[in-house]
């Protein structure tokens, strides 16, 4: 079984899309017995985990460039290719 | 206050608007007249749909969902716009030039970054069912608005008084 991957999920203010968010990982990962540490916070406390995280899942996509693979969650919003961006997760959390 | 400030005076159906920040600002105007939020709440959701631009191509009619941080709320409440025509606004996570016509939009004013998660979860499950989403758009009584969503979100929710 793969270590503990660490998953940042994060959103302009980190109330509300963020929460949709966190709560869909968090029952895909229980569903495939996977473990993970997932961190709900705003974007721009990303840096801060730069050195820990393996995976960063945001609503809100900037430009910068990180050393983790970032996945855009907004299909958790509008459902449109939803299942696409789970696999995608999925295989991030299973490396 | 574990409830939610929900009533036809903060739903406004067929808002006229040119651009997103007007509809943000129209909306803004009538939650501080009403004391739910702070003075501050108006510029302060602004700023974050220009930096965060909150639009959703959802199926059917597309939505958006401004917000902003808990402290310009004063209370909890969801403010419901539907335009007369549709505004373009930014695409939630999309380029800086994408944009998606929006006809609904959800002003989430919280005042708790936690215990939302249902209200959220059941806001998604609305963005995701085309024939409700196409129903509010298309509504023109804000009475009947109100009735769909307090169903749908199961809105434990206080009316007539902030």
């Amino acid at each position: 079984m793969a270590e503990t991957k660490q998953v940042l999920v994060a959103c302009g203010a980190g109330i509300a899309t963020s929460t949709v968010v966190n709560k869909a990982i968090e029952d895909m990962a229980k569903e495939h017995n996977l473990k993970v540490d997932l961190k709900q916070i705003k974007i721009a406390e990303v840096g801060s985990y730069e050195e820990s995280a393996d995976l960063l899942v945001t609503t809100a996509m900037t430009k910068k460039e990180y050393p983790f693979p970032v996945i855009n969650a907004r299909n958790f919003l509008t459902g449109i290719g939803v299942e696409d961006t789970k696999k995608e997760i999925l295989e991030e959390l299973k490396k | 206050m574990s409830g939610i400030y929900f009533d036809e005076s903060i739903i406004s159906v067929d808002l006229e608007a040119t651009s997103s920040e007007d509809v943000l600002r129209s909306m803004g105007r009538n939650l501080y007249d009403k004391n739910l939020v702070k003075e501050t709440f108006t510029q302060a959701i602004i700023d974050r749909e220009d930096e965060f631009a909150t639009g959703l191509p959802t199926s059917g009619v597309s939505v958006a969902i401004p917000h902003t941080d808990t402290e310009h709320v004063n209370a909890k409440t969801i403010s419901v716009a539907t335009l007369k025509e549709p505004v373009d606004f930014g695409v939630m996570g999309g380029g800086p030039d994408e944009t998606t016509p929006v006809k609904v939009v959800f002003l989430l004013a919280m005042n708790d970054s936690s215990h939302q998660l249902s209200l959220l979860q059941q806001l998604m499950q609305v963005f995701q069912d085309e024939k409700t989403l196409m129903t509010l758009a298309n509504e023109k009584d804000a009475s009947h608005i109100k009735r769909i969503l307090i169903e749908k979100l199961s809105l434990d929710f206080k009316g007539g008084e902030a």
